[in-house]
């Protein structure tokens, strides 16, 4: 039985066979399981405290009608963005580091957030615009920046060293441009423009994260499902996988696609919020103790981050409640510092 | 010597069903005694060419036509040119070598022949049809590849790498059958992994870790096998010992072509040589008949003495002393 | 020992011109296709040193243009008047508010140069950049928190806040960098990386000060314009010192570029000439940054830029940097003064414009950054257990 000792296979008589890996089933329902107890909990806490319980009977349609409006109005669609934002990002992040073959290449380091906040600004200060301006700022200059960067990586190049450095390069252009915005903005504005930039998940409702869910619930099933097998070779090397039968190009366009739409559409419902993608692959990889992309644990991984960091800056000081993106880029960074120490001597940093 | 014939090409059906081996003798040499396990190579040995055309063509003693061809190949990177107008032809059921110095085009032929590499010019032909008009997976059922590069993804074990071979066998939903199991299991036992499968790749030594890629090479099942540079950063024993799975693999049916840095090795073990000096073919044939003195000295510069080497009755380079 | 060469190959061929006439090396095949490197040693030598002297006559070009252009242009003749007649009309434009501003672009400029190009020798990495690498959002992150938090507004108080910063993320980026295997775009993605987090900081601190974001915002675009009298004094000895101590460096520095093994075998001692280094670098960049603002891509244009016309030797290449960085510098603020006249593009922006697609250029160019085929492969034995 070699191969199979960290395998699950399904075998039907017709010859059809699935295999899957039970722990990184186990990891991803784990964190799946966390991020919704995380969510009934935040949804219970607040100015209006519900116990679990009541929570749970809420949502499954039995509650008292007051406790229904709170919780189906304002404070599920704040959690359900929530989960579908560190998803979102998970996944991206998943997706990027595969390609580039390095745990710091999420789409926060290569420029991707970097565009969609630069659209979000040029929404706000040029055109003063409102929830509509920045949602279609964000995942036009997410797509824009992701456009150029595989324009000007090249085609043959829009893996490993190429396209990092294409994307670093791209994102310190587009931070300079964003400083740029913000100068020009009126101080207002300013203050708007910064707690967006920073990733904030305040009086989010269903609309804001509408148009994420929906691409997460078509491109997530593409990604993985027919993606990722390839992608997995994909990290043998460009040489390794067109030996095996895979085609790169194409395998490797779909995926960069989908990443920065799923990075895109996560910024424009809540801004870029930092560090999610950077980290839940990895914890999620250390979960599993696979190899490979991990893009479901990961996925999953996101989500219970993210919930998590929300209920930390609610909570972490009384009377005051922080952007999610401060707790994630505070935490994150942490993680940045701990990752660079202790990684390099591998030399995969 | 130099045979540069053009194929006819045209559907020819290629043969196909792989000769069992019969008693794999490897030369003393072998290292750790790892390359031998000669059994199972019998059955890893493809049932099929490509995918369906298993006809059985006539079994040419010899003058069997070439399967992998490539007709005036003109090789780029970018903007500088390696090669222009070159024609080879892979003799099938071969162990083709090709040598020459550095930067003489030898891995940009390799790539060009396993599609790595789009040639500028020209075309290369498999089984009769242009390699660019092949499928990917079923390419990759019928040609397998060993890159120079390889990375293999961290923390993965020996099993799981070899496994990878399988996918171009793989689908949606037949993503782990019975076969892809035996072939993994014998795959690893034939390069002498199979006591390695649980262990981490990483872990492993270079010699190790090159017979864990020909595994995975090896569980593509593809009648052709292309080796890129297969023994560098290998020391002597495990050149010998990748060299003598390789001269395995081809007397158990299959048709391998391996660039190599070592003229010695190549005339050891190569049934067929070329020789390559910028960009294009300086010789080409059996070994025995093209490595001299003077062909040493045309394609490396380097004066030297041809000598028969006393293991295996092979030319065997000896370079002239500094005087 | 004076004229030892402790450098690379290049050095060598360099200084073999102060051996007697006559004596020329041997032809070795320049690896470089410039076309001062093609010319013999001896004239090479003379024609860095015109070029030096052009480049500071260039620099001199540029400060009077600094002084002169503006949201109120002065003729040359009274920009000079300006200077030292006090009374001149135009005394108080010169004096309050060129004169700084030019001062303060010449030592920032010259000491972003500058250590870009000790941080591309010291980790051997043609793509470090003090900004990129994020060793000025390091400074930034540690002003803003001394601003915010501990009420610290004077700049003789937070400088010593940016050298902390300047000096934490030197040590750690160098620590990253001198991991195995550390390739130009890891410790780029390692510096991108920091630069996040450390303005996610940024911000996060912004975002609960309104007050104080409205001073930020504009500090951590990187502006020469709010430069006064005051910041130069402050600012200056700190540069000089990092300047002075990155001259002094450049033969050891020569020396560890082949490597900490090429380097004892040539007498250098590593690990002091790493420390020196990375004291410079902070020194530069903590100055820099704390006078005028985070601002990238100075110290990876102009080495790179002044590597094509000297090589890779340190002892020319560094005091090219430093006088050529202040032109960039300047030339770009003054850019910056024309392109939206009436109102300003502060000098980070217009870098950032510039430099962008210079980084790209690089990026693209094939076989420059030497993506080493086979390293860290999983078939090669680098990491062959015993």
């Amino acid at each position: 039985m070699t191969g199979s000792s960290r395998y699950g296979v399904i075998r039907t008589p017709g010859g059809l066979s699935l295999r899957f890996r039970p722990r990184a089933l186990v990891v991803a329902g784990g964190c799946l399981l966390l991020a919704l107890a995380l969510g009934v909990l935040l949804i219970g806490s607040g100015d209006f405290p519900m116990s679990p319980p009541d929570v749970v009977r809420t949502l499954l349609g039995n509650g008292a009608p007051a406790d229904s409006l709170i919780v189906n109005q304002i404070r599920l669609p704040r959690v359900g963005t929530a989960l579908a934002v560190g998803a979102a990002l998970g996944l991206a992040g998943a997706i990027f580091q595969s390609l580039v073959r390095n745990p710091l290449g999420s789409p926060d380091m290569l420029g991707f957030s970097q565009g969609a906040a630069t659209g979000v600004l040029a929404g706000i200060v040029l055109a003063g615009g409102g929830g509509l301006a920045v949602a279609g700022g964000a995942v036009g200059g997410g797509l824009l920046t992701g456009v150029l960067v595989y324009a000007v990586a090249g085609r043959h190049g829009a893996h490993g060293q190429r396209l990092i450095l294409v994307g670093v390069g791209v994102a310190a252009i587009l931070t300079g441009v964003n400083g740029y915005l913000l100068t020009r903005a009126k101080i207002t504005d300013a203050a708007r423009a910064v707690l967006w930039l920073t990733g904030s998940l305040d009086g989010r409702d269903w609309g804001d994260s509408g148009p994420l869910l929906v691409a997460l619930a078509v491109l997530g099933p593409v990604v993985l499902v027919f993606c990722g097998r390839a992608l997995r070779m994909l990290e043998m090397g460009d040489d390794a996988a067109h030996g095996l039968g895979v085609p790169i190009e194409r395998v490797r366009l779909i995926l960069l696609a989908a990443a920065v739409l799923l990075a895109s559409f996560a910024a424009a419902a809540a801004g870029p919020v930092a560090f999610v993608a950077l980290s839940a692959p990895q914890l999620a990889r250390r979960l599993t103790r696979t190899a490979g992309p991990n893009l479901l644990p990961a996925a999953c991984m996101g989500a219970a981050l993210m919930v998590a960091a929300d209920w930390v800056a609610q909570r972490a000081f009384p009377g005051h409640q922080l952007p999610v993106g401060v707790v994630t880029g505070l935490l994150g960074g942490g993680y940045l510092v701990w990752l660079l120490v202790t990684e390099r001597r591998t030399g995969r940093i | 010597m130099t045979i540069r014939q053009h194929p006819t090409s045209g559907g020819t059906a290629s043969p196909s069903d792989g000769p069992p081996l019969s008693g794999t003798e490897t030369g003393g040499a072998a290292a750790n005694g790892a390359a031998s396990a000669g059994t199972a190579l019998s059955d890893t040995v493809p049932g099929a060419a490509g995918d369906g055309t298993a006809g059985n063509g006539a079994a040419g003693n010899g003058a069997r036509p070439p399967r992998l061809v490539g007709e005036g190949l003109t090789l780029a990177y970018d903007k500088r040119t390696i090669a222009e107008g070159l024609d080879v032809a892979v003799p099938d059921r071969s162990f083709t070598v090709i040598v020459g110095p550095n930067a003489c085009g030898k891995s940009t032929l390799l790539r060009a022949l396993a599609r790595i590499l789009k040639p500028a010019a020209g075309t290369v032909v498999l089984d009769g049809e242009r390699i660019g008009a092949w499928p990917a997976k079923k390419l990759a059922r019928t040609l397998g590849l060993l890159p120079q590069s390889s990375i293999a993804p961290e923390g993965i074990t020996v099993a799981d790498l070899v496994a990878r071979g399988r996918y171009p066998h793989q689908g949606l939903l037949r993503q782990w059958s019975r076969e892809d199991e035996r072939v993994v299991a014998e795959s690893m036992a034939a390069t002498g992994v199979a006591d390695l499968a649980e262990r981490a790749v990483d872990e492993l030594s270079g010699g190790q870790r090159q017979r864990v890629w020909i595994a995975m090479a090896l569980a593509q099942q593809t009648p052709l096998l292309l080796l890129d540079e297969p023994t560098t950063y290998l020391d002597i024993a495990h050149q010998i010992e990748v060299l003598d799975l390789c001269a395995d693999l081809h007397e158990s049916g299959r048709t391998v072509v391996a660039v190599l840095h070592d003229l010695n090795h190549a005339a050891r073990y190569a049934t067929h040589l070329i020789a390559l000096r910028d960009g294009r073919i300086a010789a080409e044939g059996a070994p025995g008949e093209v490595v001299t003195a003077e062909l040493v000295r045309e394609v490396f510069r380097l004066p030297c003495r041809v000598i028969e080497d006393p293991e295996t009755g092979t030319p065997l380079v000896v370079p002239a002393a500094r005087r | 020992m004076s004229s030892v060469p402790l450098g690379s190959p290049q050095v060598f061929h360099a200084t073999s011109a102060q051996s007697p006439p006559r004596t020329a090396p041997p032809e070795e095949p320049a690896p470089r296709p410039s076309a001062a490197a093609a010319r013999p040693p001896a004239s090479r030598r003379s024609v860095r040193a015109a070029g030096l002297a052009v480049s500071v006559l260039l620099l001199l070009a540029v400060l009077v243009l600094s002084l002169a252009v503006g949201a109120r242009p002065l003729s040359l003749g009274d920009a000079w008047r300006g200077l030292y007649d006090s009374g001149s009309p135009a005394y108080t434009v010169v004096h309050e508010m060129r004169l700084p501003r030019t001062l303060l672009g010449l030592l920032a400029g010259a000491a972003l140069g500058l250590a870009g190009a000790v941080m591309q020798a010291l980790t051997r990495n043609p793509l470090a950049d003090p900004g990129l690498l994020g060793i000025n959002a390091g400074a930034a992150a540690v002003v803003v928190t001394a601003i915010s938090f501990l009420g610290i507004g004077s700049f003789t108080g937070f400088v010593w806040f940016a050298f902390a910063g300047a000096g934490a993320v030197a040590v750690l980026l160098y620590a990253v960098g001198g991991g195995r295997g550390a390739t130009p775009a890891r410790l780029a993605l390692a510096g991108s990386a920091l630069n996040a987090a450390l303005f996610s900081y940024v911000n996060a601190v912004q975002l609960l000060d309104t007050a104080s974001l409205d001073r930020m915002r504009f500090w951590t675009v990187g502006s020469l314009a709010s430069a006064q009298t005051y910041t130069i004094e402050r600012v200056a000895p700190f540069v000089l010192a990092g300047l002075v101590l990155a001259l002094l460096l450049a033969r050891p520095l020569n020396a560890l570029a082949m490597g900490d093994d090429s380097a004892r075998a040539l007498g250098a001692n590593p690990a002091r000439t790493r420390v020196g280094a990375i004291a410079a670098v902070t020194l530069l960049c903590g100055a820099a940054t704390a006078a005028c603002g985070p601002i990238v891509f100075v110290g990876l244009m102009v080495p790179h830029f002044v590597r094509a016309l000297t090589g890779p030797d340190l002892r020319w290449l560094l005091p090219y940097c430093a006088v050529l960085s202040p032109v960039l510098m300047l030339g770009a603020d003054v850019l910056g003064r024309v392109v939206v006249r009436p109102s300003e593009l502060q000098v980070g922006i217009v870098m950032v414009v510039l430099g962008g697609p210079v980084f790209l250029y690089f990026v693209r160019r094939p076989r420059r950054l030497g993506t080493r085929r086979r390293a860290s492969t999983g078939a090669a034995p680098e990491v062959a257990a015993p």
